[in-house]
C-alpha cells in the first residue's frame, strides 16, 4: 500500500443524483481502522444512499471511495464484498426458506464461484465457524430452524451474523436496532460492542441512546452534505445540528 | 450434523419412480402405449431442467422448446445423414445428401451438417449446442440483470424466431416438415418394436441418471444458493457471489437436459420438426412441470407423465376439449395449488398420513439437522 494516510475508508467528493435531485452532494469523510462511526441525520439526508454508494448498489456520478487503498466505485458488488466490505440492510434480509445454519453457511467465505459452490463440502471448519457465530448472535439453539420462524430481532441478529462470518474489515449497518424491543436493543448493543472490535463499523441509526452508547465519532448528514462531524458531545452542541435535526 | 447428499426419502422416491418406469409400465403396457410413455419421458428431461431453473432459481423460461428442438435436430441430422447414403439416394440429382436438400436445389452438404457424420460429435452436440445457446442468451440477459417477465418474453421471442428460421431455411433444415424418414442408428433399425423397447429403456435409464444428477446439484451449496437467490437476490450478491454466473449456469443445465430429451424424442418418434420448437410446445412444457410441482423433481416428472397421458386420452375421445381442459388445468394450478401435485401431496396427504401413523420413538431422537434434512426432502 502506498497510501500516505492510513484511513481504512476514504470517501472524497462523492456525488449522485436521481432525476436531477442531488441525493449525495460532494461528500467527503474518512474512517479509521477499528473506528465505530455513526451517521445520523433527518429523513432524506442521504444516509442509506451513502451506504449504497460504498457497497456498489448505486453507482456514483462523481467522486471516489477508496478502501484499503483500492478504488471501490469501479468494482462490482460481489467484488466489493470480497475486498472486505459487509453490508446489512435496513429490513432484515435473510433467506426465510433456509435454516439458520444454511443462512450462515451461504455467507461463509468459501466456494463463491459456481463450481466452487458445487464442490463445497460442509467440513468441520465450516461447522465450527457457524456454531461460533451462532453462539455470538444468541441463535445456537435455533441452528436447525427455518429462518422464517425467527422473531424480528432474531432475524436482525442473523443478518449481522451472516456478515460476521465473512469477517469484513468494514461493516456497514443500516438501522440495526430498528423495530426491536427494549431488551433486544440492549442485547444488540452488547452484541455489537463485542463483535465490533478489530474492525471498522459504519452505522446508520436514529436511536440516540444507542448512538451515544456505541459511537466513537458521529457524522451528521443534511441534504447530502456533511453538516457536522466529531464526537457525540461536539455534534450535540453544534447549533446547526440542533436546528435541523436534534432540536425537533 | 452430517450433510447427506441423499436422504432416505430421496432414495425411496427415486427407486419408486425407477420401478414404475423400468418395471411396472413395460410389463403393463403394449408396445404402442409404451412407446407413447417413452415420448412423455423425453419431456421429463425438460421438466427436470425447469425445476432447477424455474422452481429453484426463479428463472421462468417460456422457450425450453428451443433447446429440446436443438437437441432433437442434432440427433435427427446424424440419423438423416446415415439414411442418405449415395446408394439410398441414387435417384436424386445430387446423391448422398438428404432428400429435402436435393428438392431445394442444394448440390452439396452445408458445412454445419458435415460434423454430424460422426456419432461421437452428435452425442456431444446434443447437450452442448443447447447449452451454448443458453450460455449466450444468459450472458446477454443476466449480466444486464434482465429477469422475471422480461426474460420469459425474450425466451418466447427466441422460440418464435428459431421456428421461423427453421421453416424459412427449408433447404438446410427440412422446413416445416422437419427431418423425417429416419431409419437406422449405426446400421441398427430404430423403427422395429424391439428397437423401440430398447430405446425406451435407454431413455428411462438416462432420465433417472439425470434425476439423480439434478438431485445432487440441488443438495449442493449451489442448490441452496439458487433458493437464496430467488428469495433475496441482493443479499446473495452482497454475500460475495456473482449472481449472474449462477443464473447462467442453471439455465445452461436446464438447456442441456432439454437437449438430451429432444434427442431421445427423435430416436423414439423417428422425426423432428419445428412444431416442437415454438411457443406453444414451450408453454406446454412449462405446464407439465407446473402441474406436477415446480419445486419437486419427482413431482414434475409425475406431472409430465400424467398430463401427457390425459392429453392422449382426451385427444383420442374428445379432441376438441383438450385445449380447454389444458387451459383449465393451468388456471387451477396457478390459482388453487401453486406447488402442483407435489405441493398437494406434501400439504394435504403427508400430514394426514403422519396423523394416522403412530409416533415412532426413534424419530424423536434425531438431531435437529437431520430432521431439517428430511423436512427438506419433503419440501423438494
Amino acid at each position: 500500500m502506498t497510501e500516505p494516510a492510513d484511513f481504512l475508508l476514504a470517501v472524497e467528493g462523492l456525488s449522485v443524483s436521481f432525476d436531477g435531485f442531488k441525493a449525495v452532494d460532494d461528500l467527503s469523510f474518512y474512517v479509521d481502522a477499528n473506528e465505530i462511526r455513526v451517521i445520523i441525520g433527518p429523513n432524506g439526508a442521504g444516509k442509506t444512499t451513502v451506504l449504497d454508494l460504498i457497497c456498489g448498489r448505486t453507482r456514483a456520478s462523481a467522486g471516489s471511495v477508496r478502501f484499503r487503498g483500492r478504488e471501490l466505485t469501479r468494482l462490482k458488488e460481489h467484488q466489493i464484498v470480497q475486498a472486505g466490505v459487509g453490508r446489512k440492510f435496513q429490513t432484515p434480509s435473510i433467506y426465510e426458506e433456509l435454516t439458520v445454519f444454511e443462512n450462515l453457511e451461504i455467507s461463509f467465505p468459501r466456494g463463491r464461484s459456481v463450481f466452487g459452490a458445487l464442490a463445497f463440502r460442509r467440513d468441520e471448519a465450516v461447522r465450527e465457524r457457524v456454531r461460533e457465530i451462532a453462539s455470538l448472535i444468541f441463535l445456537e439453539p435455533m441452528l436447525g430452524e427455518r429462518a422464517e420462524a425467527l422473531s424480528h430481532g432474531q432475524k436482525q441478529w442473523l443478518e449481522i451474523g451472516m456478515l460476521l462470518i465473512q469477517d469484513p474489515a468494514l461493516l456497514m449497518l443500516d438501522e440495526p436496532v430498528a423495530g426491536m424491543s427494549v431488551s433486544e436493543r440492549r442485547k444488540t448493543a452488547e452484541l455489537l460492542r463485542r463483535v465490533l472490535r478489530d474492525r471498522a463499523v459504519l452505522v446508520i441509526e436514529h436511536d440516540m441512546g444507542f448512538v451515544e452508547d456505541i459511537a466513537h465519532r458521529v457524522t451528521v448528514l443534511h441534504q447530502g452534505r456533511v453538516l457536522s462531524e466529531g464526537s457525540m458531545q461536539h455534534v450535540k452542541a453544534d447549533p446547526k445540528v440542533v436546528e435541523v435535526y436534534l432540536g425537533h | 450434523m452430517t450433510e447427506s447428499t441423499f436422504s432416505r426419502k430421496d432414495l425411496i422416491g427415486v427407486l419408486t419412480f425407477a420401478a414404475l418406469i423400468l418395471v411396472v409400465l413395460p410389463m403393463a403396457l403394449d408396445p404402442f402405449r409404451l412407446n407413447l410413455v417413452g415420448k412423455y419421458l423425453t419431456y421429463g428431461f425438460v421438466a427436470l431442467g425447469l425445476v432447477l431453473s424455474w422452481g429453484d432459481a426463479g428463472i421462468l423460461s417460456l422457450g425450453q422448446g428451443i433447446f429440446f428442438g436443438l437437441g432433437g435436430y442434432c440427433m435427427a441430422m446424424f440419423l438423416k445423414l446415415e439414411a442418405s447414403t449415395p446408394a439410398a439416394t441414387k435417384i436424386q440429382s445430387t446423391p448422398g445428401i438428404p432428400d429435402f436438400m436435393d428438392w431445394n436445389q442444394l448440390t452439396a452438404l452445408p458445412w454445419f451438417w458435415r460434423p454430424f457424420h460422426s456419432l461421437a460429435f452428435t452425442i456431444a452436440a446434443v447437450p452442448l449446442v443447447p447449452a451454448l445457446l443458453a450460455f449466450v442468451i444468459g450472458l446477454a440477459m443476466f449480466k444486464r440483470r434482465v429477469g422475471g417477465t422480461y426474460f420469459a418474453i425474450i425466451t418466447q421471442a427466441i422460440a418464435a424466431i428459431l421456428t421461423i428460421l427453421i421453416i424459412g431455411q427449408q433447404g438446410y433444415t427440412g422446413g416445416v416438415n422437419g427431418i423425417t424418414d429416419l431409419r437406422t442408428l449405426l446400421g441398427w433399425d430404430i423403427r422395429t418394436d424391439h428397437a423401440k423397447l430398447v430405446l425406451y429403456f435407454i431413455s428411462g435409464g438416462l432420465l433417472i441418471a439425470c434425476l439423480v444428477a439434478a438431485q445432487t446439484v440441488r443438495r449442493s451449496k449451489l442448490g441452496r444458493i439458487l433458493l437464496a437467490m430467488r428469495e433475496r437476490e441482493d443479499r446473495v450478491r452482497f454475500s460475495g457471489y456473482d449472481v449472474a454466473n449462477f443464473k447462467i449456469f442453471v439455465f445452461c443445465v436446464a438447456a442441456a437436459l432439454a437437449g438430451i430429451g429432444g434427442a431421445m424424442f427423435t430416436l423414439q418418434v423417428g422425426f423432428m420438426s419445428p412444431s416442437f420448437v415454438g411457443i406453444v410446445p414451450s408453454i406446454e412444457l412449462v405446464i407439465f412441470a407446473a402441474v406436477g410441482g415446480r419445486s419437486s423433481l419427482l413431482g414434475a416428472l409425475y406431472g409430465t407423465l400424467l398430463v401427457n397421458w390425459a392429453k392422449t386420452t382426451f385427444s383420442e375421445d374428445l379432441p376438441q376439449l383438450w385445449l380447454l381442459a389444458m387451459g383449465a388445468m393451468f388456471i387451477a394450478v396457478v390459482v388453487l395449488f401453486p406447488n402442483g401435485l407435489a405441493g398437494l401431496v406434501q400439504d394435504r396427504l403427508a400430514p394426514l398420513l403422519a396423523r394416522l401413523r403412530p409416533q415412532r420413538p426413534e424419530l424423536q431422537q434425531v438431531a435437529p439437522a437431520a430432521v431439517d434434512a428430511s423436512n427438506q426432502g419433503v419440501a423438494r
